[in-house]
């Protein structure tokens, strides 16, 4: 387990429980009540420290490595998914994965940003930023989902779409914005979830959905806050003002009303538990999905342009 | 001389030559060299057990390999207009074509059937590279038209197999205008929102694949498959440079962002059964979505922009 900066107390506690549980073979009884009395101790510290965190240490615990990623997700949540590569112009970017799978018996299509778990598929995902190729098989797939009439599930963990001269050559820019004028324009239901980080025209390419669920501990906005912190206090090193500055968090977007839901995660971030994590936000899409399968393509379509378009009219308290 | 060295002189040697051991007992792996008996590749449909290495699979066995316990029905097609340029090179045209045809006893380059795949209705037109290097003339043109159609009439979805080097040269212009044809065959059973599935088999070049064989809603390819428009040789001789390796195979292309996958030819049923599947059966929330739902007054439901 990696742990966090903020959790030191909490690494501390479970390292003597991990300690104790190995002194147990020597059969005493009162070993076990002491890791009972630390256990209880450690959840509390956690509750304490998750329920308060700062939206700098959200910003963290979004990025953490051993939180579920989409690959994760997929595995757990769809059956037979069969995916799907290419632009059918450039490349195959595997930043970003998409494909066809059955999610609770329901046909959909899975898109989303993958970034990898170790040094070697993090290069091969290039830790999630995608190039303009990744956004116009994003764009292809849910094409193909609107001809088919199968529900869109797009789920959202990237710092950004990937800055570089081959990426601006090939139209960055173009691609995202065709992107986000696709999930506008479909006539299937189109359900997001911000899952860990959600950066920026990369995240928006794909989570302009009738439905946008983000988890707890997730984080979403127009510029990371070490980006902001550069450019606005000209210092790197004020990331953490950055971070509450921007509003990123699930709970202030939810004031916002720019997300519909915030799915909450276990006990001390969905890296700590990752199967109730992926089951919980598995109802939460459940029901939201079968909510909007009632809708006829139309109406969702242009419910979903109202709602964008109505964006910004509620402020923060 | 023509008489002489055409006709009578291969009677003499057919009368002089001893007798041959029987062909095609034994074939040999183009990639590992390895000899492998004919009934061996039969059971592995064409695939090297020694290197995995995907050879041309005969085009009925690709049928029986594809549909639910190997059953299908063929359709006959409709009769095509023959030779229309009365062309001829070395050969007449209408000679080569009586060769194929005797050589393969099919008609024509293309074969049309129907069946299920995993349970799903499906129409399938595979080309045959026996004939003529599965080249793509009127009759091809008539067969991806008749399997269109009957997909649609079928509401089946229609799997399309190209094994091609290309247009029909021998057939002029006619077969450039299949092109145009096959993309409009295609694009009907598209219009009507059934599955369109190209399976990228080798080789798949010039004509064919710059029409319906890039058209398909998913690509999927044979590994090792060479797929292309424009032949290695020509572009080498043309650019005057070595080709990088693997060039216009098919991992080539999944790198590209051309096809959807590459796939080993013993997991295609499999694939093309989760696929339709996912496609047809899109379960029981997909079939609301038909249903007419009374639109509130409050939405603006233009048909697009």
């Amino acid at each position: 387990m990696n742990f966090l900066d903020f959790e030191k107390p909490i690494a501390e506690l479970e390292g003597k429980i991990e300690e104790l549980r190995h002194l147990s073979d020597s059969d005493e009884i009162n070993i076990a009540e002491e890791i009972n009395r630390l256990q209880l101790k450690v959840d509390k510290l956690l509750r304490a420290t998750y329920s308060k965190l700062s939206p700098w240490q959200k910003s963290q615990v979004a990025r953490h490595p051993d939180r579920p990623h989409l690959s994760d997700y997929i595995a757990r949540l769809v059956s037979d998914f069969t995916p799907l590569a290419g632009d059918r112009s450039f490349a195959d970017d595997k930043a970003i994965i998409g494909g066809l799978g059955r999610f609770r018996g329901q046909s959909v299509m899975v898109i989303g940003h993958e970034k990898g778990h170790d040094t070697e598929s993090r290069v091969l995902h290039n830790f999630g930023m995608a190039k303009p190729e990744g956004y116009r098989k994003a764009r292809r797939l849910m094409e193909m989902a609107d001809h088919f009439r199968i529900p869109v599930l797009t789920l959202v963990d990237t710092a950004g779409a990937y800055p570089g001269v081959d990426a601006e050559a090939r139209g960055q820019a173009e691609a995202i914005a065709r992107s986000i004028e696709t999930c506008l324009d479909i006539r299937v239901p189109l359900i997001s979830v911000i899952i860990g980080e959600g950066g920026s025209g990369g995240a928006i390419a794909l989570a302009a959905g009738n439905v946008v669920l983000m988890l707890e501990h997730a984080i979403y906005s127009v510029i990371s806050p070490e980006g902001c912190a550069s450019i606005l206090w000209r210092s790197g090193d004020a990331a953490k003002d950055a971070a509450e500055a921007l509003r990123l968090t699930a709970q202030d977007l939810h004031a916002l009303e720019v997300i519909d839901e915030i799915v909450p995660e276990p006990l001390g971030g969905a890296h700590r538990n990752p199967e109730v994590t992926i089951s919980t936000l598995g109802d939460h899409i459940e029901r939201s999905l079968k909510t909007l399968c009632l809708i006829e393509g139309g109406v969702l379509r242009a419910r979903r342009r109202e709602k964008f378009l109505a964006m910004g009219k509620v402020g923060l308290s | 001389m023509n008489w002489l060295t055409n006709f009578v002189r291969p009677k003499i040697q057919r009368l002089v030559r001893p007798r041959e051991v029987p062909e095609n007992l034994w074939d040999k792996c183009p990639q590992c060299g390895h000899m492998i008996f004919h009934r061996d590749l039969a059971k592995t449909l064409s695939v090297c057990p020694h290197c995995d290495h995907h050879m041309r699979l005969e085009v009925k066995a690709r049928l029986a390999s594809l549909f639910d316990g190997g059953q299908y029905q063929r359709i006959e097609l409709p009769k095509s207009v023959v030779d229309p340029l009365k062309f001829r090179d070395s050969k007449r045209y209408v000679d080569r074509l009586r060769d194929s045809q005797a050589k393969t006893s099919e008609q024509d380059a293309i074969v049309v059937a129907h069946g299920k795949i995993g349970g799903t209705n499906t129409v399938i037109a595979a080309f045959n590279f026996a004939f003529m290097g599965g080249s793509m003339g009127m009759a091809v043109g008539d067969g991806i038209v008749a399997a269109a159609e009957l997909a649609i009439l079928q509401d089946a979805a229609l799997i399309l197999i190209p094994a091609s080097g290309g247009a029909r040269m021998q057939e002029g212009i006619l077969s450039l205008m299949q092109m145009a044809r096959t993309t409009v065959a295609v694009d009907k059973v598209k219009e009507k929102g059934l599955p369109y599935i190209v399976l990228l088999t080798d080789p798949t070049t010039g004509g064919v694949s710059a029409s319906f064989a890039m058209l398909g809603d998913i690509h999927i390819s044979e590994p090792g498959a060479v797929i292309g428009f424009a032949g290695a040789r020509v572009i080498e001789t043309t650019i005057r440079e070595k080709l990088p390796d693997g060039f216009q195979r098919a991992e080539y292309l999944l790198e590209h962002g051309m096809v959807d996958m590459v796939v080993h030819r013993h997991k295609l049923p499999e694939t093309l059964a989760t696929l339709l599947g996912l496609l047809r059966h899109r379960g029981p929330a997909g079939q609301v979505l038909s249903l007419p739902v009374d639109i509130p007054d409050s939405f603006e439901t233009d048909t697009g922009d």
